[in-house]
């Protein structure tokens, strides 16, 4: 069997797949961090085949740019974690329910 | 040969992103998250985008990785997490994954809009750094400000969100 473009969108559509349930089933603010970046990657992976098969750039700078959002965003949520740990002492999304009620 | 590499990084790939969700202790999944940024690394090189595999490497596996590594050192949270999902979220979850897996499957039935080229035939654009960025700074110059700026931005919002203010300083004294 020769690999096209499908082969590639399977991929994504996993990787898609697997973060979206991590970002459910787990507890951790971190790992859910992790499950959102792989998340990204799936869509990245998309992006880059469909840009290269259908040979444009656009694809392959969108994923850049991505990227570039991506790095700030995880940036930007540590430093909310890292604040939010010193008011709770906590990272399980469970136990951060102050604004419940 | 390329379809075999292919199989062996979609695997890498996938499977690393499968054990990041089921590892109980953080420090384990960014290592195997590593693994699953490689593995997409090397699928991009199978596509011939070379400078988008470098930069995953040096932004994802490199820099991203090590800021988590760096919060889970400061915060001192490596302990394993009690795993124990609620689960109606778990049969939601599974639900969704599902049709996911459906909706690109079913995708294919209509391919026939899709390129029927194969990753051998493949004549990969955006090959050499150049190439890129020749686009980068002619058509995409204005979003690549915005995303300069974006990122001073976000640098400024880091620092002064985890900026300890006045009244919890007076209350850790």
């Amino acid at each position: 069997m020769t690999i096209g473009l499908n082969e590639f969108l399977v991929v994504s559509g996993l990787l898609f797949t697997i973060g979206f349930v991590g970002l459910l089933i787990r507890r951790n603010t971190l790992v859910l961090f992790m499950c959102l970046e792989i998340m990204l990657n799936g869509v990245n992976v998309a992006l880059v085949a469909f840009s290269q098969f259908n040979g444009t750039m656009d694809g392959n700078l969108l994923v850049f740019f991505i990227i570039t959002v991506a790095a700030a965003e995880v940036a930007v949520g540590l430093a909310i974690l890292v604040a939010l740990f010193r008011k709770r002492q906590t990272v399980y999304v469970q136990e951060l329910n102050a604004l419940k009620n | 040969m390329v379809d075999f590499l292919f199989y062996l990084f979609a695997l890498i790939t996938v499977l690393g992103a499968g054990a990041v969700v089921l590892s109980r202790n953080p420090v384990n999944a960014a290592m195997l998250l590593i693994v699953s940024f490689m593995g997409t690394a090397s699928l991009f090189v199978t596509l011939g985008a070379y400078f988008l595999a470098a930069v995953q490497v040096a932004v994802y596996a490199g820099a991203v990785i090590v800021l988590f590594l760096f919060i889970i050192m400061l915060l001192n949270v490596d302990a394993a997490e009690q795993f124990r999902p609620d689960y109606v979220t778990f049969a939601g979850g599974l639900i969704a994954a599902a049709l996911m897996i459906l909706g690109t499957l079913k995708l294919f039935e209509r391919g026939e809009n899709f390129t029927l080229l194969t990753l051998q035939e493949l004549d990969p654009v955006g090959v050499s750094t150049q190439s890129f960025g020749m686009e980068l700074f002619t058509t995409y110059m204005l979003p690549f400000q915005v995303a300069g700026i974006l990122l001073l931005i976000a640098m400024l919002g880091v620092v002064f969100i985890s900026k300890r203010d006045k009244e919890t300083r007076k209350d850790a004294a």
